[in-house]
């Protein structure tokens, strides 16, 4: 009984933590919103009895995306006070729809009533997910070491310098400025006198 | 008992599909690129607590860790690559809005 209350009590502060982050103004508030979401996923995972998934949720995705969320941030350029009162106006407009949606989906869903014809669990099932980790799903391992890589190449490239950037000192006054239609001598401003 | 139980799941895949209704409308209705990979953060969120509640319901709780594990890996790279892109757009670009990623052509 007391696992079905919390069971219950930690799904709607997940739903309502979601909800939060999706209708927060704030970018950086949204961030934090997913890091408590994942955090109450990761107590859910503990309560289903999945202490390794839910480790890795909370290490995971509660800390390592939110710090890359929150550099992500920090590293782009805010809104002016103008620009943000118009985005909050217009944000507002299209995000008021959401909880009405939710409430009307939620009550469809409980009207409907899906029964749900599930399998009861197996008799002789495998227990030791380190067991399953490494024996049965070691092709898993390969895939994941090659997204990772995929990741670190992404990212290396994305970050890597222009020739361009490096601060080379161009060999003569024009050698890095780029061409603009003041050096055709085709248009208006660049006919010589 | 047994009854008890399946009536608890079947809450727990109701609010799975309030949180995935949530995240898709994120998705669907943000213009800023941060906010857009939020929602697709809180989708991969509603998979991953379906993938446990399919295996906390069949027993096999062991392979469904093994995949929410692979889960995370895989979610993980995709938000470093995606914030790294939007960096790299906010920069070009000067606006993180998605109405201004007009050039991508050539």
């Amino acid at each position: 009984m007391t696992f079905g209350i919390v069971y219950i009590a930690l799904l709607m502060l997940l739903l309502l933590a979601g909800i939060w982050t999706v209708m927060t103004l704030n970018l950086l508030k949204s961030a934090i919103g997913l890091a408590i979401t994942s955090a109450i996923l990761s107590l859910l995972l503990f309560l289903m009895a999945a202490p390794l998934a839910g480790v890795f949720e909370l290490s995971v995705c509660a800390g390592l995306i939110t710090v890359v969320f929150i550099s992500a941030i920090s590293l782009t350029k805010p809104l002016t006070g103008t620009e943000a009162r118009a985005r909050d106006h217009s944000r507002v407009k299209r995000f008021i729809l959401l909880p009405v949606i939710i409430v009307a989906v939620a009550w469809g869903l409980y009207v409907m009533h899906p029964h749900l014809d599930l399998p009861l669990p197996a008799a002789d099932v495998e227990r030791d997910v380190r067991q399953v980790f490494w024996n049965i799903r070691r092709i898993d391992l390969v895939g994941q070491i090659l997204v990772i890589l995929a990741g670190v190449f992404g990212v290396v490239i994305l970050f890597k310098d222009h020739p361009d950037t490096k601060g080379e000192i161009p060999r003569t006054p024009d050698a890095g400025r780029r061409t603009t239609d003041k050096d055709r001598p085709d248009t208006k401003e660049g006919t010589p006198a | 008992m047994m009854a008890y139980t399946q009536a608890l799941f079947s809450a727990g895949i109701i609010f799975t599909v309030l949180l995935a209704v949530a995240a898709l409308y994120c998705l669907l209705f943000s213009r800023n690129l941060i906010r857009i990979l939020i929602g697709l953060e809180l989708l991969t969120k509603s998979v991953t607590l379906l993938i446990a509640l399919a295996g906390h319901i069949t027993g096999h709780m062991a392979l469904a860790q093994t995949m929410i594990i692979t889960l995370i890996v895989i979610e993980v790279v995709v938000i470093a690559v995606a914030a790294g892109i939007v960096i790299g757009a906010q920069r070009h670009n000067q606006s993180l809005d998605v109405r201004m990623l007009r050039n991508l052509k050539g």
